[in-house]
């Protein structure tokens, strides 16, 4: 009689429902999963190596490249860990814009995460809705700070520059495939500014959800592809590590906003949902509910913001750059503008470490200064790393396409695992 | 009493045809698309796309050769070499931007104290070989040139903000 051996399976690199270059090796028993083991590097890039040959303001645009769904929360972090270890504080706007921020890429993820995870399960259609929504959202980013997507918006001291009065509009002179009419339709909720803009979607995203989740939460075949796959009992959650939707779907209401309220987060209204099961599905609906929570956040910001005009950085030009006027004529500026972009700043010996509630999880900076102008050291807290070392866990018993449910519950992303 | 209205609802398929709603409205909505190469999406005057190198009204070239883009620069993308002009100013004999290294930041922009590199609105380009996206002197200036209407335009508008 010959051996019945397992059957060992290469998943990835280059699977369409691997996500980005996850490459896992499945022992399979027939089609049961018997282990599970993910192999990461493929996307390293050295950021955390890349950060101590820079001075401080320029590894902020490498923050946006590690999570590249949600680059302004990576900044955060970023930004946090520098402004802890000079030991300033930015102004009440910055922090305001950049909690909505937070919010608006939390959102972003979220339905990056919903338009993936449906096309793995099998709907294909979230795809498409998802990607209408997000398209007003990076249309926000690319307003504020140039970029649709590695906006390098967030500095130490503050935000790069104030929100604009203005939104960009759709022309209509270069519309060959629209009538003057349609592009005005096009353009009624750019009329006002940015956050005129933002308050139009604010009121509109609910029932886009809602849409979701007529589409989703009782089709048969979503409940049949994600109940009960991937349990994670609370006390294996807080064993494993996990962070962000991922423990709140085991059912502990761990959120870095509410229990080390950082920014302005304790002046805002939001709740955190919770899991009951800590299956795949009920990480689904706590990401579900996250997006309502984040609108809410963001509503709330916007009327503070409307409200409160004032300086977005702080007015100390060791750290932050003169403005461009008063740079031009005067001497003392000019010298602050050559020092701080040649050099940078100097923070004092020490180390700091600031986490955020990153869409994913605790996303978290520590870093060491040796009172030199770059960091001694940076380490980067990435909460796809332990969610990923569950894998074998979450994915022992259960069907090979299963695990494809599970990667997507998971909402990894190379770019922070590897970094 | 609920688990037989859960039954029939599950019996008569209700999700599902309630789900076939949602896409349906969407099959007779209007739609949002925007037929790319020949309309294009709204564009921020804060936009970081092909850099461009500036001219003065007169003609005369803006940079002085300070190298401070090439400090800043994260991804050490910058290459400048400078010495004196015949006139004796000090000028950039070389100054190449690697498009294959740029990040696309926009610090060499924000550090120039004399708005000469700037990051225009173009972000259809490409390279058929890789000395194609080695951008020179000749072609940021080049570039510039074509686009200084535009590039005065968004730097205006944006200039209280900067």
């Amino acid at each position: 009689m010959p051996d019945i051996r397992n059957y060992t399976l290469n998943f990835g690199p280059q699977h369409p429902a691997a996500h980005g270059v996850l490459r896992l090796i499945l022992e399979l028993d027939g089609e049961v999963v018997q282990r599970a083991d993910p192999h990461i590097g493929l996307l390293h890039r050295g950021t955390e190596k890349l950060a101590e040959t820079k001075p401080f303001n320029q590894s902020v645009p490498y923050m946006d490249r590690l999570d590249y769904v949600s680059m302004m929360c990576n900044e955060h972090a970023y930004v946090l860990a520098v402004e802890k270890l000079l030991g300033i504080e930015p102004p009440l706007r910055a922090q305001y814009i950049r909690v909505m921020f937070d919010e608006i890429t939390r959102i972003l993820n979220h339905l990056l995460w919903i338009a993936g995870h449906g096309l793995d399960v099998g709907a294909m259609t979230m795809f498409l809705y998802a990607f209408r929504e997000r398209e007003d959202l990076v249309d926000c980013y690319e307003a504020v700070s140039g970029a649709r997507m590695h906006a390098a918006y967030y500095r130490p001291g503050g935000v790069y520059r104030d929100l604009p009065d203005r939104m960009p509009q759709y022309q209509s002179e270069t519309s060959p495939r629209h009538t003057p009419e349609e592009v005005k339709r096009l353009n009624a909720n750019r009329q006002g500014s940015l956050l005129d803009f933002l308050e139009d979607f604010t009121q509109r995203f609910p029932k886009y959800v809602d849409e979701y989740e007529t589409l989703l939460t009782d089709n048969r075949i979503w409940k049949q592809r994600l109940v009960g796959i991937g349990v994670v009992s609370p006390e294996r959650a807080l064993q494993l590590g996990f962070t962000g939707p991922m423990i709140r779907g085991s059912g502990i209401a761990w959120d870095l906003r509410k229990k080390q309220p950082y920014e302005v987060y304790d002046k805002l209204d939001f709740d955190i949902p919770v899991g009951t099961m800590g299956d795949s599905y009920d990480r689904y609906l706590v990401r579900m509910e996250e997006m309502r929570q984040s609108n809410r956040i963001i509503k709330q910001c916007v009327d503070w913001l409307r409200a409160n005009p004032g300086p977005v950085m702080v007015s100390d030009h060791k750290i932050a750059p003169p403005p461009r006027e008063e740079m031009k004529h005067d001497m003392e500026a000019m010298i602050h503008h050559f020092k701080l972009f040649s050099e940078g700043y100097c923070a004092p010996e020490g180390e700091a470490y600031a986490a955020v509630e990153h869409p994913k999880g605790e996303f978290g900076i520590y870093l060491v200064s040796d009172g030199a102008n770059k960091p001694y050291r940076m380490k980067i807290r990435a909460p796809g790393f332990p969610h990923l070392a569950a894998m074998d866990e979450m994915g022992k018993g259960h069907m090979l396409a299963d695990v494809v449910a599970i990667i997507g519950s998971m909402d990894v992303v190379f770019g922070e695992i590897d970094r | 009493m609920k688990s037989v209205t859960h039954y029939l609802k599950r019996l008569f398929l209700l999700e599902l045809f309630k789900g076939m709603g949602v896409t349906g409205r969407y099959l007779f909505a209007r739609k949002i698309t925007i037929q790319y190469p020949e309309e294009k999406t709204p564009l921020s005057p804060r936009f970081r796309g092909h850099h461009a190198l500036r001219r003065y009204p007169n003609g005369e070239e803006r940079c002085i050769a300070c190298k401070l883009c090439e400090a800043v620069c994260p991804a050490l993308a910058i290459t400048i070499e400078a010495s004196p002009r015949e006139d004796g100013t000090r000028r950039t004999t070389r100054y190449e931007i690697d498009m294959v290294k740029c990040i696309f930041c926009g610090f060499c922009e924000e550090s120039c104290p004399v708005d000469s590199i700037v990051e225009t609105n173009v972000f259809e380009y490409h390279g058929e070989q890789r000395g194609d996206l080695l951008m020179t002197k000749e072609r940021l200036l080049a570039m510039g040139d074509k686009m200084e209407p535009q590039i005065a335009n968004d730097r205006a508008s944006d200039a209280k903000y900067r």
